[in-house]
Formats: structure tokens, sequence, C-alpha cells
């Protein structure tokens, strides 16, 4: 099992040809996920070592069989991309692309929920199954398999947990990097509900930030939905209101959007919430060994 | 990006939103001649990007030209919240009879832009909302339907806004800044006060805007708003440089890789009973000259007392980031006491790197919190 990506993953990187999509591309590719395609427009009957280049996601699917797509597509150039993905039937949609403007994420969002896809990003690291799949750029050597879910809106602050885990002797399910863009495909909800169904994930890790309020959604979506023991880390706690802290959805508006008021939120319904990522990691071994 | 009150009445007035007639000035004498060209009445608004500027007396009514330039004189200058004028706006006076109050917020909760439309305008929209929601019409606008008509009825509607001209003026300027909000990729504009003169005209009065940073690619006209000289030095710098840096009030300057990790070592540094003086955030890279770059912004704040190097290495190997830290050093001459914590990819190579050149100033601890502590105590 695991979520969102496995061993039934069939690739499709969009942007494939250049150099961010080549590097991570063949790299996944390398840890074991079946990398079937690339696409570029113009660039079809060109391989990237082996790989085969489409000129459409269209293309890909019908030739592949492609279930699942990566996107290295410039900002300016990505929410095409997604669309073009999505319309070739791709049920699975991983952005990595930065720096999309939050408006078209609007209506891409409003979009796919209309279609029943799941898309993972923008501005995300990724996600990976550790022994299954990695589809992103997520440093897949630092963690191992295991049963703890960890979902995250940052990337580094997620490889400090879960290389903490590690050193603890504890692997992971799926890293779900959901993205740090004030829009952004899957919410924390989104991919909890994924974690509570699968059988390999027995207890899960939310790691938030300042901005929005979809921790709070969370909180009360564990309360009511997930049965399993979830622990959480919040980062931006001494953030200035107003202040983009370099996520664009990092950003506290007003009064709303702070890390103790999410800090409240999920204590308020039993979650723990660590003090350092260290704590955090040392939190769930002393769950997870009362739990065996 | 957020604009100034007038850049924002320029945007609105492009869309066709009535407003004032009205003048920048930043003299005195700017003002006054200002005030000439409109004629009549005039009011003096402080150009800041911070509220509470009424209450600061940043906004005051001249009857002439020669008391605009003597109120220029008193608002130029003033320290708003921190913020200097250096800019006010000198805008025909306006005879108000009513204050009413139109918004729209890029809504990250329901993904969808949000109207709010209330007759109780003048005041903060924080408090209708808490003493009388009734009052406050509000309404989602899907984003692939987009906005209708009948939406504006229903705001208009919902506010009570019975009087039949005000309807009409009202639902277009609802329209237009509907318009306004997605075709400038705005995260909000707002419209406090919406104003009803005593002839019955409605005009805004007032404006706050921002503007989406990753949309400003295709609005030049808005991009080249931004007032470099607003911002903080330090900012300012770092924004020449290209590098993610928010100043804090504080001794301990702080370098991470990663927005989240980066937030993540601001706080821990308060709980190690320190003060930050920055968030920094290096990126996914780590080469030289990107350490070199965050050094340079951190070090021009004098506050530093010490600075604080948290890395985790993903696809950044930690001996390059050990590298770019001993080229950074060497080159910007570093004397400031630096600690530095490196964990993941090739960690070990990299602390090996560290202490084999050893730099005096330079020290390596094995955890987050330890390093935290470490440079709290050598801020002191």
């Amino acid at each position: 099992m695991a979520v969102i990506v496995d061993n039934d993953t069939r690739l499709v990187v969009q942007g494939l040809t250049g150099s961010e999509g080549r590097f991570h591309g063949l790299r996944n590719r390398n840890y074991g996920t079946k990398v079937v395609a690339g696409v570029t427009p113009a660039k079809a009957g060109q391989d990237v070592e082996g790989i085969p280049v489409f000129n459409t996601v269209a293309d890909a699917v019908q030739e592949t069989g492609a279930n699942t797509t990566l996107i290295f597509v410039p900002a300016r150039f990505a929410t095409d991309a997604i669309y073009e993905a999505v319309d070739a039937g791709i049920g699975t949609v991983i952005c990595i692309t930065e720096h999309i403007p939050a408006h078209e994420m609007l209506r891409v969002h409003t979009y796919i929920r209309g279609k029943g896809v799941m898309m993972i990003g923008p501005n995300c690291p990724g996600v990976l199954s550790p022994g299954k799949a990695n589809v992103g750029i997520i440093p897949a050597e630092i963690f191992s398999e295991g049963s703890i879910g960890l979902v995250s809106r940052s990337g580094t602050l997620t490889y400090q947990i879960g290389h903490e885990l590690t050193q603890l002797g504890l692997g992971n399910s799926t890293i779900v990097g959901i993205g740090g863009d004030p829009v952004v495909g899957s919410s924390f909800i989104d991919v909890l509900e994924r974690f509570e169904a699968d059988p390999e994930t027995e207890l899960i890790v939310l790691v938030g930030e300042i901005g929005g309020d979809e921790e709070e959604k969370a909180a009360s979506f564990v309360q009511e939905h997930v049965t399993k023991p979830v622990l959480a880390y919040i980062a931006g706690f001494s953030a200035p209101p107003g202040k983009t802290m370099g996520h664009a959805g990092a950003i506290i508006s007003g009064s709303s959007g702070t890390a103790q008021a999410k800090k409240e939120a999920l204590e308020a319904v039993g979650i723990q919430v660590g003090t350092t990522p260290t704590q955090v990691a040392q939190l769930v071994a002393e769950r997870f060994a009362a739990r065996t | 990006m957020d604009l100034y009150e007038y850049q924002g009445k320029q945007v609105f007035a492009r869309f066709g939103i009535p407003v004032s007639d009205g003048r920048l000035a930043t003299t005195p004498e700017e003002a006054r001649a200002a005030a000439e060209e409109i004629g009549g009445p005039v009011v003096v608004k402080a150009q800041v990007l911070t509220g509470g500027r009424g209450k600061a007396g940043g906004v005051k009514l001249a009857d002439d030209p020669a008391d605009a330039e003597a109120k220029a004189r008193d608002i130029l200058g003033l320290d708003i919240n921190g913020h200097v004028v250096r800019k006010v706006w000198i805008e025909q006076a306006s005879d108000i009879a009513k204050e009413y109050y139109l918004s729209i917020t890029f809504d990250r909760g329901t993904k969808k832009p949000l109207f709010m439309l209330t007759t109780e305008g003048g005041v903060e929209i924080e408090q209708v909302a808490e003493e009388n929601p009734d009052a406050l019409a509000r309404l989602h606008v899907d984003p692939l339907e987009d906005y209708q008509p009948y939406q504006g009825r229903r705001l208009v509607y919902g506010a009570a806004i019975d009087d039949p001209s005000e309807q009409k003026q009202i639902l277009g300027i609802i329209e237009k800044l509907y318009r306004c909000f997605v075709e400038s990729d705005a995260m909000l504009t707002e419209i406090n006060p919406l104003i009803v003169t005593p002839e019955g005209e409605v005009r805004a009065l007032d404006s706050k805007f921002t503007v989406d940073d990753s949309a400003l690619y295709r609005h030049p006209d808005i991009a080249e708003m931004r007032d470099v000289e607003a911002a903080d030095p330090h900012e300012r710098l770092a924004r020449e440089k290209g590098v993610t840096y928010v100043k804090l009030d504080g001794e301990v300057g702080i370098l991470g890789n990663g927005a989240g990790l980066s937030m993540s070592t601001v706080d821990v540094v308060v709980v190690a009973g320190g003060r930050p003086a920055n968030f920094c955030d290096l990126g996914g890279g780590g080469d030289a000259q990107g350490v070199v770059d965050a050094l340079e912004v951190i070090t021009s704040d004098d506050q530093v007392r010490s600075i604080f190097f948290n890395i985790f290495g993903g696809i950044t190997r930690c001996d390059e980031v050990a590298r770019g830290i001993l080229t950074a050093v060497e080159q910007l001459k570093i004397e400031l006491p630096i600690v530095v914590r490196l964990d993941g990819t090739n960690a070990d190579e990299g602390r090996k790197i560290l202490a084999d050149a050893a730099p005096a100033n330079l020290h390596v601890e094995p955890t987050m919190l330890e390093a935290a502590q470490r440079a709290v105590e050598l801020a002191a």
C-alpha cells in the first residue's frame, strides 16, 4: 500500500528534457520508480537515457500507460501543463514548480476537484513511498521503510524530521510534501484521509506552518475521522505579521494564520505538538514504543 | 506587494472605478502647487503602507494652497508605526453623506474570491463583522464561473442599499472591482470608505491593494510601483542580491536552507532564550555564492552579534555547503562568531571540512537545539 505513489505508479515527467526534469527524473528512476515517459513539445522521438519523450501528455498516456505526472515546467507554463495532464486522463498530478500565480491555482483547484484528480503541490518537494516509488525531489536516502505517514507544507523541515526518525530506527509509509503556496492541490485533510485508509500507516505526523487555516481544518478532521495517532509540528512562532516567510503561503494576515492558533487548535483535539523538530521525532518514538 | 493608497486608486481608475482628483507631493511646495491645480479645499493624506494614519495625524483637511503647504509640512517626516512619511497625496476634498465598505479578498480557506459589502463603512471591517454581522453582505465567486451580475444584486440587496441610483452605481463598481481584482492578480482590493456624496455620487475615498508577487511578471506597470526606498535597508539589499530575508529585531543572525527549516530555526533560537535578528532562507542551493550573498545581507545588520547556520543537506550536500561557508567567511572577513549545525547528506564530510579549516570564530554543534543555545550564548 502506501499512498499516492507506489509500485503501480507509471510516471510521465513533463519537462523531462530540462535540467531539473532530467536530473530528478533520472534520480526517481534510479530509485526504482517506473518512469515511463517524458513530455516536451516539439521533442517527440528523443529520449533521456532511454526514457521516451513525447510531444503531448495524451501521446505519452496512449503509448506508455502513464497514470501519474511530475511537473517541472516553468511557472508561466505550469498551469497549462496541469490542464494538459488532467485532460489526458492522468489521475495523479505532482507539481514541483514554484511561483505559479495564486489566481491561476484558484482556477486549477476548482477544475481538478470536479474531475476527481489528486494533485500535490505546486511549490512542493513531491511524494516518496520508501521502497516503492519516489516522485519529485525528496532525497530518498535519508528515509527508510516503515509505518509513519508524514505530511508537510515544507521540504527541508520534512527531511529534518524524517532524518531524525530514521536515526531513531523509525521508517515511513509515505512522505507527502503538499507545498508552500497559498493554494495547493491537496490539503492536509486530503492526505490525512489517505493515511487513515492506508493499512501500512500506523501513525501520522503533520508538519504545518504559519498562514491560512489548513492546520485548524485538519484538527477538526482528525477529531471526527482519524482513528490513528497524530502528532504535529508547527513552524513560525516568531514570525512577524504581514511578512512572507520564504513560502508564498507562509504569511500571517492580520491576526489570522498564527502558529499559536494552529498549535492550540491541534492540542484542543488531543494532538501533541512538538517544540522542536527533534522533540517531534522523540514524541513519535515514545508513542510508537507505547503502541507495540 | 502592497500598494500605496494613491497607487491603488490609480489602478482603480484604470478599471473605471470613480476616485477623486488628486496629485502626489513629496515636499510642502509640491503640495501647495498640487492644491492650486486642483482648486478649492483639499485633503492632505500621508502615503504609508500601514494602518492607523488618521489617528496618527496623517490625514488633514486644508482650506487653500497655503494651508495645504503647512499641513504637508506637518505630515511629511511623521513616523506612523515605524513608517516615515515621504509622500503625501493631495486630493480634492469630498463632502460625505454616507460611508460604505466594499472589498474582495483572496479567501484561501474556500479557494474563492470573497466579496464583502456593508453600509457601515469607515471603520475596521473586523469590528463590523463582530458587532453587527447581519449588516455585512458576503459572497464567494466560483473562479471558473466568474462574476455574474446577479451576484452584485445579491450583495447590494444583502447590504440593504435601497436607493436606486446608489444601487446602480455600486453594481457598476462591484463588477469593475472584480475585474480589477482578477486582472491585476490581487490578493486584496478594499475600498473603505466607499462614499456617497450629498449629491448622491458614489466614489472610492481610500484604497487597500495587495498584488500576488508571483504574478508581478505579467504586470510590469504594477511591479514598477514598488517603492524600494521605503523598505528596510537590509531587506532592500536582500532583494538586490536575490536573498530571501526578513528583518527581525534581535542579535542572533540566522541562515537556514528551505523556508520551513529556516522558520523553525528562528523559533528554536527563541526557545533557547535568544532574539533572532532575521529570517533568511538559503533555498535549495547552498553554493558558495549563495552563502556569500546571504551572509553579506545578514552582517549588514549592526545588531547581529552571532550567526547561526542551520543546514539540512538533502539534494544539497553538506560538504558543498561547508566549502561555501569557508569561502564566504574568508571573502567577507567575518569576525562574528558563527555556529554551524550540519545534518543530512554528507554531514560527516562537511563537519570534517570545517574542523580541518577550523577558523577561530567557527563553532560546530551536533544538533539544532545545542547550536541555537551556543549561538545565543555567543550573542550575549
